[in-house]
């Protein structure tokens, strides 16, 4: 792998996040400098800030696009306690020159009374619903009855953890077979309630969400979570960003005809890794769920991956390195970087007249110009 | 199988180390990378404040080998389509033929990258075209020899001489030195003539060998005697003929004579005089020593080991190979250095151990296409044995997969992707649907293209999405009559109710309506949603009206009006349409219609609410409004009377 660009994104303080948007050639960044700037792809593949706005009062933790069927919405938590949402206005046509767009705030959430630590969409399949979860220990769900009028939010559920969350991940499956469910982290230093990990599930009967699994075996703070995309299996895979990565295999057991109670599920680890030496900060998925990548305490980024015989092995390392590029705060736009090195070595050419019967492995010292 | 530990690659990336993190983001093709803190109570401090695009080496974006994308696609889709329950032994030519057809597809792109190599000025350009070369080199190599030994799988007699195929056709320079020396004006003088003439016999290339050798007879009188044995001995050397009637025990034979027969001239010292007749001599005989003074001739060890078998043992057995591919390659490399990946792949190859050439060449690759498509030949030949698998039903699947997914991130390579998916039976279908809704919709035509594609495997699911998706982008655009047809193909009945909304509040303000020709051409889908079927409707009134045919038009408002679709904002506009028809000379609404229109006038001002309570409305407009029912209820009175009259009168 290589970096094939590097973006001056010009905030003013640290980035806590960047989300692509659904088709890739957008994407959203938030930071501690309380703002939040929209970026989008070019044709030559150079990425332009097309909008730049304060958004908060505190910094802003997470930021994450609906599904474009909604339109052009983001959604964004903050440090102050809230959580907004915001939808692009199709601008004057001298905006559109100068290639700027404008986002404004359809609402703000403030039913939380501590920091907002994560915030998300749920599967378009249940409409536009949004998910906020706080260190208040409080998981509330939203959603907008009319998609044209993003104005109005109603919170339809206010699901009481008990202990301080961190993360929450949607199980992406629009199966029927699976009814709505969503996981919380925790990383509260409680050691009363052992479980960090809480599964909870929609039932049609009662229409309200009720805890159907916690993973007593995650007794760590939980720092992120995240469903991997279904794939139409029966079961379910859930990653874990704890003290390691964890994956587990979520199997919903039959249920009786008698029982109206959430599924059952038979828990089994399928995988963990405590290279990353300590916390685990972060991990998600790739859209087919075949690459999970994690990024942890000794500031690299890990890349896991499944062989054929469902093997979970680390596949690549993204690391630091020590020589950040200064980003010339005169540059708005894109710069090119030609940084490319592999630590595997790589051979001569194979030829004829050479005496060499050598190989190359192309995955090093190619450098590419982007 | 034995799982070889592979170590992950490090990529280096220019961020701050100590005390931050890497905040990472998947996207289509790559990962952004950047410098962050977590910490469970947040931080703030400075980062640089980049954000890194980290890509996979991708060949993807080569557009030479986009060729070999494109037609390596084609025989793919070929070779799937060929009958599953034609017997064995008709199939084999035809997976031998294709398999030849990849061939032929590396070899043109490799020849097409190496002329860009040699042409081109930047050096660093050229240095990447010619690893990717060397690369298709490798490749073409490997898979040269998987077709003779697996999808050829020759027998003993027939394989050393398809061995011999493979080594000639992967030593090209034999023919360039020729050339030079013949090309030169004294050849038998030039440098490198005892090199070709020594390189055609390791090539078994006896016929060549001894043209060769006759430029040097031709001018050597006093060893007249010893070119005439060594061009007997060449020619008369036999050559397994898999179509004779001779057996293979019977070549043997006569190949034992032969090879006495040169033993004969070696210790008789027929040649001692001659160095150069001695070694071609010595080679004959097949000794290896020989063999092995000649490395830089011989340059690789399976041209080695091949040579070997040929002088040695031309009627070896596949199931022989591996035992003499170890001692070649053991006696032919330095003890000092390893065997490079490239060997070891060629080694597994020749112990048939086929699982293992894939494995090798997989993780040896930074692209999945050549082990997916030669996995996928070799399943189809039924060569490889299935292991029930989480990801994807067997390793051709599981390889086709991942070489599809890579296909995806490419503007238009994606669409052979497609193809790739349909043919792998347990996950195909559920990674198209996942990749393909991320496809992005840049233009109207690419959103038709990926629509035709999700009708065609009937997913309902993303083709409602898709046109869902253009259909809003179009709505906050204003292209209304975009949104519209998006709407009716996403049989979103919703939002085409809402945007018929739009469209008659936009005649309520302009007086015209737009898109009338989408309108227009609607036909059965105008059924979607009520609104529309009125939006339709009324404009056929008003088109009717604006052609004069005033009965239909009147009849068309009337029914409108009674089948009450309309929005009842639209209730007090639809009667006002009404009026210049009630104010013509003539009668067009009967005395019945009247009094219709009078029964839905009343119904419309008994909603009215009282003037004390309607604060929006200014006094003025709550005047015109009264003034529009006065005229109407005037109108209908007159109409009435009229209607009564016509109707009452008998025609004289």
């Amino acid at each position: 792998m290589f970096v094939a660009r590097s973006i001056a994104a010009d905030h003013k303080d640290l980035i806590h996040d960047v989300s692509y948007d659904f088709h890739g050639r957008r994407m959203a960044t938030c930071s501690s400098d309380q703002s939040v700037k929209v970026w989008d792809k070019s044709e030559n593949g150079e990425w332009h800030c097309t909008a730049s706005w304060k958004t908060h009062s505190g910094s802003v933790w997470r930021v994450t696009w609906a599904h474009p069927e909604f339109g052009q919405v983001l959604a964004s938590c903050s440090f102050d306690r809230t959580a907004a949402v915001w939808e692009e206005i199709v601008g004057e046509s001298n905006d559109k020159q100068r290639g700027q767009s404008h986002w404004i705030k359809r609402t703000t959430l403030v039913d939380s009374r501590t920091s907002v630590t994560d915030v998300k969409f749920a599967p378009k399949h249940m409409g536009l619903m949004l998910t906020t979860c706080s260190a208040d220990g409080v998981v509330r769900i939203y959603e907008a009855p009319d998609v044209m009028n993003l104005s109005q939010w109603s919170l339809q559920h206010e699901i009481s953890c008990k202990l301080s969350c961190s993360c929450i991940s949607w199980n992406p499956s629009s199966s029927r077979a699976h009814p709505p469910m969503i996981a919380v982290g925790s990383d509260d230093s409680n050691v009363t309630y052992g479980g960090k990990v809480q599964i909870y599930e929609y039932n049609e009967n009662t229409r309200k969400y009720a805890k159907a699994e916690t993973l007593m075996t995650v007794t760590d703070a939980v720092h992120d979570i995240a469903f991997a995309p279904n794939l139409g299996r029966s079961f379910h895979v859930l990653a874990i960003a704890t003290k390691d990565v964890r994956i587990f295999k979520l199997v919903p057991m039959r249920k009786e005809s008698t029982s109206t109670g959430p599924t059952k599920f038979e828990v089994q680890i399928v995988a963990q890794f405590d290279n990353h030496n300590s916390q685990v900060w972060r991990v998600s998925w790739n859209i087919t769920s075949t690459l999970l990548a994690s990024s942890g305490d000794d500031g690299c980024v890990r890349l896991w991956k499944a062989n054929y015989m469902d093997n979970w092995k680390c596949t690549g390392i993204l690391k630091g390195d020590g020589s950040p590029l200064t980003g010339s705060s005169g540059q708005p736009t894109a710069m090119s970087t030609v940084v490319g090195s592999s630590v595997q070595t790589s051979q001569s050419v194979l030829n004829g007249t050479s005496a060499g019967r050598a190989w190359l492995l192309v995955s090093s010292t190619q450098a590419c110009v982007a | 199988m034995e799982e070889v530990d592979v170590e992950p690659t490090v990529t280096n990336i220019p961020a701050a180390r100590d005390g931050m993190h890497l905040g990472f983001a998947w996207g289509p093709g790559d990962i952004l990378v950047f410098d962050t803190v977590y910490k469970a109570a947040g931080a703030t401090g400075s980062g640089s404040s980049l954000i890194h695009v980290v890509r996979k080496d991708e060949d993807i974006y080569s557009p030479i080998l986009r060729k070999l994308f494109n037609e390596s696609h084609h025989i793919f889709v070929g070779l799937q389509t060929i009958r599953e329950d034609l017997p064995s032994k008709n199939k084999k030519p035809q997976f031998v033929s294709i398999s030849k057809s990849y061939r032929s597809v590396i070899r043109a792109c490799m020849e097409e990258l190496q002329q860009v190599a040699v042409s081109t000025q930047d050096a660093e350009l050229a240095t990447q075209y010619g690893n990717q070369v060397s690369i298709l080199l490798a490749i073409e190599l490997i898979w040269n020899l998987c077709e003779v030994l697996f999808i050829d799988a020759v027998p003993a007699g027939s394989l050393l001489l398809h061995l011999l195929d493979w080594v000639r056709l992967h030593k090209a320079d034999v023919d360039e030195k020729a050339r030079e020396v013949l090309q030169s004006e004294s050849p038998v003088e030039h440098h490198g003539y005892w090199d070709v003439v020594v390189s055609y016999v390791l090539q078994g290339r006896l016929e060549e060998a001894r043209q060769m050798l006759a430029k040097q007879a031709a001018q050597q009188y006093a060893d007249k005697n010893m070119y005439k044995l060594m061009d007997n001995l060449l020619s008369k050397m036999p050559v397994y003929n898999p179509g004779s009637i001779h057996t293979l025990t019977e070549f043997d034979v006569k190949w034992r004579h032969w090879h006495e027969e040169v033993d004969r001239c070696l210790q008789d010292k027929s040649f001692a005089s001659n160095v150069h007749l001695e070694l071609i001599c010595k080679i004959l005989v097949g000794d290896e020593d020989t063999l092995l003074e000649h490395k830089e001739l011989l340059s690789t060890w399976y041209h080695f080991l091949v040579t070997r078998l040929l002088f040695a043992h031309p009627t070896i057995k596949p199931t022989e190979l591996h035992y003499y591919a170890q001692s070649c390659m053991a006696m032919f490399l330095d003890s000092r250095s390893a065997p490079e990946t490239l060997d070891s792949i060629l080694l597994a190859a020749f112990d048939f151990d086929i699982h293992q050439v894939i494995k090798d060449c997989s993780i040896a690759l930074n692209n999945w296409w050549f082990v997916a498509h030669l996995t996928d030949l070799l399943d189809h030949c039924k060569l490889l044995q299935s292991h029930n698998l989480h990801f994807g039903s067997n390793l051709r699947e599981f390889l086709l997969l991942e070489y599809a997914s890579g296909l995806f991130n490419h503007h238009s390579l994606w669409q052979l992707a497609v193809d790739y998916f349909d043919h792998c039976p347990e996950f195909g279908r559920v990674y198209l649907e996942l990749h393909i809704e991320r496809v992005p919709l840049d233009t109207e035509r690419k959103a038709l293209k990926v629509l035709r594609i999700c009708e065609q495997r009937q997913m309902p699911e993303q083709v409602r999405s898709i046109c869902k998706i253009m259909a809003k982008r179009a709505l906050r655009n204003n292209r209304l009559g975009s949104a519209l047809s998006w709407s009716i193909r996403a049989k979103d009945a919703a939002f085409a109710t809402l945007i018929s909304e739009r469209f008659l509040q936009d005649y309520c303000t302009r007086g015209t309506f737009s898109d009338l020709d989408l309108i227009d051409n609607l036909g059965p889908a105008m059924l979607l949603s009520d609104r529309l079927t009125f939006l339709v409707k009324y404009h056929e009134f008003h088109k009717l009206y604006g052609e004069k045919c005033f009965t239909e038009a009147a009849k068309l408002l009337l029914s409108l009006i009674t089948a009450k679709i309309a929005p009842r904002s639209f209730w007090m506009t639809l009667l006002t349409d009404a009026l210049p028809l009630l104010e013509q000379k003539e009668v067009i609404f009967s005395a019945g219609q009247s009094y219709e229109l009078m029964f839905f006038l009343e119904e419309l001002t008994s909603s009215f609410k009282p003037a004390t309570l309607n604060s929006d409305k200014s006094m003025q407009e709550e005047d015109i409004e009264l003034t529009k029912v006065e005229l109407l209820r005037l109108a209908l009175a007159r109409n009435l009377a009229k209607a009564i009259v016509k109707e009452g009168t008998v025609d004289a």
